[in-house]
């Protein structure tokens, strides 16, 4: 058992360890998990919490959607929820969606993981801060809890004023207070990206060598740091507003409630940017190793992920359409929300460009990747619709904007993160999961995925609104089609789930580098040691897969003996 | 303390006749932007106002912050920050202003009254 | 520079091949000799002092950035607000003591002075200097705290509050005198009854119920400026800026005396000041919303 990592060119990555330098096994006990400073345990820590968020989220949109199978009865009487108990499961679920859920999910779970071994780096800038921002997510939840036990939350994860300033009568400012401490959490975590990725890169990887994930984890970072605290700010200053009336937002006080909304998506509208940007750089890296191939378009897709952050900041209005917001803005944020179109479908583009006539391995990160395209192509078409100021104003607050956004981000962001998850799952367990299961459980949730919202978009299109409790008998089918899909979709997320524990108690051990991809974190051993790295491993193009070769006899790849690398692009 | 070359390994020492100078200069524009309350230049004011403030706060950036000496990227990240603050708040000044018209129209027939105890 | 990777500590592998990309094997400025050990001062993940104080220096800057856009929220509300009802920030920053608002000008500009020279202390192993600065710019922080204090109670005690504490008991009447270009600072209701001998069947003012009060001073309205109902929410956005400013304050003297503490213990020198920097950053910025919200809240004309 050798206990010396070398990774100087010829040598082939040794798949075995000493125990005791295993990350998960190096030090034992709560209090090694709950106060350590290492960016990998941290990260584990992160993705329990994510996935605890997200069957809790879930759990509220099973209930939605199992209420409504039936519209109301000719009293009004629901299946088993009222009206009032209706308006709490959708806020709940979004809230509990996108500020526990989808806004840390990729960063924090995977990045936080993958981020510095992948930049051949012993841990992020700064680990305590990293710790603090585990710790503050973990305080968020707490005050979630406290909402759903002190009355629950109605007035949607939006809190539009006047109903969340002055009529709700739901646990508003726990909620509030919840998510403004998410959002520091969330910052914390953007700036030791951005710091990490300025100041800790190894010698030899300049900004154009970096991995794309790597990239969009930048453009994440940007715009945490930019965008999260004005909801800080729009957060607190709705509190005080809901606690001593100060009249900011409310009209009867003389305030303006557009006002409300234009500070509100100022923040919210980068945010859906903060969770796509990520999946796509994980899709970015899945292609290319999947396909075999050097990604095709490596500058366009890193420029086109920091036009994505950019562009973000100047759409925000398009929420704003039917709310009062001027003619004039509307029109400017109409025509510059069409901008934002174009570097995303530049991606769409180099990644096809990168599979054709590569040579595609249909593993599960792949099936994911490819589930990605699809369902990412058909949500960034529908945003256009809804971009579109004259059709928006149809639109606005149907179910077509619900089924558009589902499409992004679940489609999109939950696809990545479940295709980085098989990824990157057996460099931070060191096991392989069944390849059957697991794409078994990817086309069942595939099929559940576009049954629950594939027919949300006739619907809406047809003018049944979104957060109602009820509805008429024309849309009974859509719902009950939806609602079948929901329970399909939760099938195929739990064959995922047993999948992925079954190969941490029964999973054949994982090699150094099973997919044979050429960036830098499958240089050490699965799982990696606790400092990731003995010495530094050598900088090259992260795409070059030259640079790998199958080894039967590990079941991965190794470095090539006699690898000379090609000229850099 | 008025040595000509301090130095230190990890970065640039602020000279102590920068300190002071830039101080001084600090005081002097408050002292300034105060007087300027009682000369009426009607709009031109508050502009006049925020100009000193501005020069007041490079005063503290470039000087006091260390930007003038640091690499670039700082200030430019600065920058960044004070970018995006204005887009954000003259677009929404901008919008506000547009519909104001609406929201006078709808005042002038029903008017404000904060209800007493609100 | 912020482009060009840092050299490491621990020798890379040598190159193979093509690609030296101008990499040098050994550390550059602050790493003599650090190869085999680690400098004490330099945390395990980075590789030279220099790397780590770049990283500290970058991640307190990009703080600042959301500090920033943090306080836009405010400053946005506050510019539509007064965009859109001039005559009401006119009316009602009347209310505001501009001597106390230079004055705490003053203190926090002094205080940015001792801040920056703290970290010129550190940086030259001045350690007596060092706690010197430190500890006058703590006292400077507490003295524009106990300022605040001042003028919060002098509102708080006329019924000044915020939102629904805003109950102003005995309000002031604001006139301009045309002729002379003077303004005329407010005077208590109270004051100008007692002058002109105003009172209700009899009843002088200064026995008069709180309704009975209201009466005279609906009275004089007409002679003076109408109080616009919206005044109410100056005050929130007032409280608003001041009180979040003053929160930022508090938080900048938790931190300094965190600092002074540990310089006490000698823990600073030339080769590790970082926390000073950063901290003296932060203070800078505290002290920057300052220096624009003086002139938009007590320089108004």
């Amino acid at each position: 058992m050798s206990t010396t990592t070398t990774t100087a060119p010829g040598a082939l990555t040794p798949a075995v360890q000493p125990e005791s330098d295993n990350y998960l096994k190096n030090s034992t006990g709560l209090l090694s998990w709950a106060m350590t400073l290492d960016h990998k345990r941290i990260g584990v820590m992160y993705l329990v919490a994510v996935l605890a968020a997200f069957f809790l989220g879930g759990m509220f949109a099973l209930a939605l959607r199992t209420e409504l199978f039936f519209p109301a009865d000719s009293t009004g009487q629901g299946l088993f929820l009222t009206p009032d108990l209706y308006n709490q499961m959708f806020s709940l679920h979004g809230a509990i969606m996108v500020f526990l859920f989808i806004i840390p999910s990729i960063p924090a779970a995977l990045g936080n993981f993958i981020l510095p071994v992948m930049l051949g780096a012993k841990d992020v800038a700064f680990p305590r801060l990293n710790l603090w921002s585990f710790y503050l997510w973990c305080v968020g939840a707490v005050f979630f809890l406290v909402v759903l036990m002190q009355g629950g939350l109605d007035t949607g994860w939006t809190f539009y004023t006047p109903y969340s300033s002055t009529k709700s009568l739901t646990a508003v400012v726990p909620a509030l207070m919840g998510a403004f401490i998410l959002g520091f959490s969330s910052i914390f975590t953007g700036i030791n990206f951005l710091v990490t990725l300025h100041k800790m890169r190894p010698p030899g990887m300049t900004f154009f060598r970096l991995p794309l994930f790597l990239w969009g984890l930048y453009a994440t970072a940007v715009i945490q740091v930019l965008a999260t605290p004005v909801l800080g700010i729009t957060l607190l200053m709705l509190v005080v507003e809901r606690s001593f009336g100060i009249g900011i937002f409310d009209p009867a006080l003389g305030g303006d409630p557009v006002l409300f909304q234009h500070f509100f998506w100022f923040y919210s509208h980068p945010a859906v940017y903060i969770m796509i940007l990520p999946g796509m750089a994980i899709i970015s890296e899945v292609i290319s190793t999947f396909s075999r191939k050097h990604i095709f378009g490596y500058r366009f897709i890193a420029c086109s992920s920091i036009a994505i952050a950019l562009f973000g900041f100047f759409v925000w209005g398009h929420h704003m359409f039917t709310s009062g917001q001027s003619p004039l803005a509307s029109t400017i944020f109409s025509a510059l929300t069409f901008s934002v179109a174009v570097p995303s479908a530049i991606k769409v583009f180099n990644w096809l460009t990168t599979m054709y006539k590569g040579n595609i391995v249909l593993g599960a990160p792949m099936i994911y990747a490819l589930g990605f395209l699809f369902l990412f192509a058909i949500g960034g078409l529908t945003g256009l619709f809804l971009g579109t100021m004259g059709t928006d104003i149809h639109l606005h607050d149907t179910y077509f904007v619900v089924a558009h956004f589902h499409y992004v981000m679940v489609g999109g962001t939950l696809w990545a993160f479940l295709a980085g998850l098989y990824y990157w799952w057996p460099k931070m367990f060191g096991k392989m999961y069944s390849e059957r299961s697991a794409i078994v459980g990817s086309i069942v949730a595939f099929i559940g995925f576009n049954l629950t919202f594939f027919p949300q978009f006739f619907m809406g299109s047809q003018g049944m609104p979104r957060r109602y409790f009820t509805y008429v008998p024309e849309f009974q089918i859509y719902h009950q089609l939806s609602t079948i899909g929901a329970y399909t979709l939760l099938v195929g997320l739990l064959i995922v789930a047993y999948n992925l524990v079954q190969s941490l108690l029964k999973g054949e051990r994982a090699p150094s580098n099973p997919w044979g991809s050429a960036t830098l974190e499958w240089q050490c051993t699965s799982p990696p040691p606790y400092y990731n790295f003995k010495d530094s491993p050598e900088v090259g193009d992260p795409y070059d897969l030259d640079r790998v070769q199958w080894d039967p006899k590990t079941k991965g790849y190794v470095n090539r003996p006699d690898y000379v690398p090609s000229a850099s692009h | 303390m008025s040595t000509a070359h301090e130095h230190n390994d990890i970065s640039h020492v602020a000279p102590v006749k920068v300190l002071l100078g830039v101080f001084g200069a600090l005081i002097f524009l408050t002292v300034l932007t105060v007087a300027a309350v009682f000369v009426d230049l009607g709009p031109l004011n508050i502009w006049i106002a925020m100009g000193i403030a501005t020069v007041k706060a490079l005063l503290v950036a470039l000087f006091f912050m260390h930007l003038a000496y640091d690499r670039p990227f700082n200030g430019i990240v600065f920058m960044a920050a004070l970018v995006f603050s204005g887009l954000f708040v003259s677009i929404a000044l901008l919008d506000s202003r547009e519909y104001k018209k609406n929201v006078d129209d709808f005042r002038a027939v029903t008017p404000l009254s904060i209800p007493a105890g609100k | 520079m912020s482009t060009t990777p840092h050299t490491a500590g621990v020798a890379a592998a040598p190159p193979h091949g093509a690609h030296a990309h101008g990499d040098h094997a050994h550390g550059g400025h602050g790493d003599h000799g650090d190869h085999g050990h680690h400098n004490p001062d330099v945390a395990h993940h980075f590789d030279t002092a220099n790397q780590q104080f770049d990283a500290g220096k970058l991640g307190i800057w990009a703080f600042l950035v959301t500090e920033v856009l943090f306080f836009s929220g405010l400053f946005c509300a506050y510019s539509i607000w007064r965009n859109l009802n001039p005559e009401v920030f006119l009316y009602a920053h009347h209310y505001l003591d501009t001597t106390l608002g230079a004055t705490n000008t003053v203190v926090l500009l002094f205080s940015s002075l001792t801040a920056a020279w703290a970290v010129r202390c550190a940086q030259l192993n001045q350690k007596k200097g060092l706690v010197l600065c430190l500890s006058l710019t703590l006292l400077c922080a507490f003295g524009f705290l106990g300022v605040k204090y001042v003028e919060y109670s002098h509102k708080l005690h006329d019924g000044i509050g915020w939102g629904t504490a805003y109950q102003p008991h005995n309000p002031k009447l604001f006139s301009e005198l045309t002729a002379s270009g003077h303004y005329l600072n407010g005077r208590y209701v109270s004051e100008i009854a007692a002058e002109r001998n105003l009172g209700i069947d009899g009843v002088p003012y200064a026995e008069l119920d709180n309704a009975g009060k209201f009466q005279i001073a609906e009275q004089l309205r007409p002679e003076f400026l109408p109080e616009p109902v919206k005044v109410r929410t100056f005050f929130g956005i007032y409280y608003g800026m001041t009180g979040l400013h003053g929160v930022h304050v508090v938080g900048g003297i938790l931190v300094f005396l965190w600092l002074l503490v540990r310089a006490l213990k000698g823990q600073f020198h030339a080769g590790y000041f970082g926390p000073v920097d950063y901290a003296a950053l932060y203070w800078h910025l505290v002290d920057l919303v300052w220096i624009y919200l003086f002139p938009m809240l007590y320089l108004i004309h």
